[in-house]
């Protein structure tokens, strides 16, 4: 009986294809995020509203996630930004690998903004990464408070917490301060925007600190 | 299921690592409590690819690892359980994440006597 030593990470071949992709997006000068969240908590249509008022001002590109459809592409390409998709036909998560295939189709030059759209799920994401500067986290109102208690090391791995859908909060079951202050339990270090895709509310602020990444 | 793309990594770093014609036993794994991988799961989805390889009978072991934070306030370690980031001494929220994340494959038993028993 022998016992062969190994001592390596499971996920090291991800960790290094998502440092190759650090050090292109470091050579372009592009800002990377993953944006995270359970499905349906409005990340691609913050992304259209963030799309919408920076477009102006500095050139975006987009990757999207999806278990199945381009249908997510499809909205953001209506804007005139580059935009691919990548299906996962299953898959709960993007690793760096589908990212580096994805951005190899667009024209990175003078991007400033690449916007990386997760598979909605809490879970699995928080665990891969893609060689983004940082992972920001979408909660909205209607998901409740309790969900940064629930999935932890997601809001722990996470830079920023955007709670969407804020005009909905007196029509549900959920305490705005609540779910920041379980959220901050988690991750002090969290930067909070409050945004509503159908009023506008938070969205300046939320893109003017992107902005200010990048400026 | 991301524990099913989890089994195939092992599978690769243990088909990479190992150049033998003996019997892997057993391959012993490192999962801290903040890696989301259900060990269960882990082995469900082992099981299910190494199904008629080389690997059908090896079995993983897995050693569970606590998420332990270190205090930048009062530098004492303290061992989470209710994933409150928190020091247990000074109660500071200010605290590094210390173990708890791991994922990782430590090392692989080999029978080089037998080949895989029939």
């Amino acid at each position: 009986m022998s016992v062969v030593t190994i001592e390596k990470k499971v996920l090291q071949k991800n960790d290094e294809v998502a440092q190759q992709n650090r050090l292109l997006f470091a050579s372009y000068g592009i800002f990377a995020v993953n944006l995270v969240s359970s499905p349906g908590s409005g990340k691609t249509s913050v992304l259209e509203k963030i799309i919408h008022y920076l477009k102006e001002k500095i050139k975006i590109a987009v990757v999207e996630g999806d278990v199945q459809t381009d249908l997510d592409a499809q909205r953001i390409a209506k804007l005139g930004v580059p935009v691919v998709q990548i299906v996962t036909n299953g898959g709960c998560h993007l690793e760096a690998k589908l990212v580096q295939d994805a951005i190899a189709n667009i024209d990175l030059r003078d991007i400033k903004i690449l916007m990386i759209e997760n598979v909605g799920n809490l879970v699995c994401p928080a665990g891969y990464d893609l060689g983004e500067a940082m992972k920001v986290v979408v909660a909205s109102t209607t998901e409740g408070d309790d969900k940064p208690l629930k999935y932890p090391a997601m809001f722990r791995n996470a830079s920023i917490l955007v709670i969407n859908k804020v005009d909905l909060v007196r029509y549900v079951n959920c305490d705005l301060q609540q779910l920041k202050k379980n959220a901050l339990q988690i991750n002090p270090n969290l930067k909070v925007f409050e945004t509503s895709c159908t009023t506008n509310a938070g969205i300046a602020e939320w893109s003017e600190w992107l902005l200010s990444m990048v400026t | 299921m991301h524990e099913l793309s989890i089994a195939q990594n092992i599978l690769d770093i243990v088909d990479e690592s190992v150049k033998t014609s003996g019997f892997v036993k057993s391959i012993k794994l490192r999962i801290g409590m903040l890696a989301n991988v259900v060990p269960d799961s882990l082995e469900f989805c082992f099981t299910a690819i190494t199904k008629g390889t080389q690997l059908e009978r090896t079995k993983l072991k897995i050693e569970t690892i606590n998420i332990v934070v270190h205090c930048s306030h009062c530098g004492s370690d303290s061992i989470i359980e209710n994933v409150l980031f928190r020091c247990d001494c000074c109660g500071s929220t200010d605290v590094e994440i210390i173990s708890g994340g791991e994922l990782e494959i430590v090392e692989i038993e080999i029978n080089d006597e037998l080949q895989e028993p029939a």
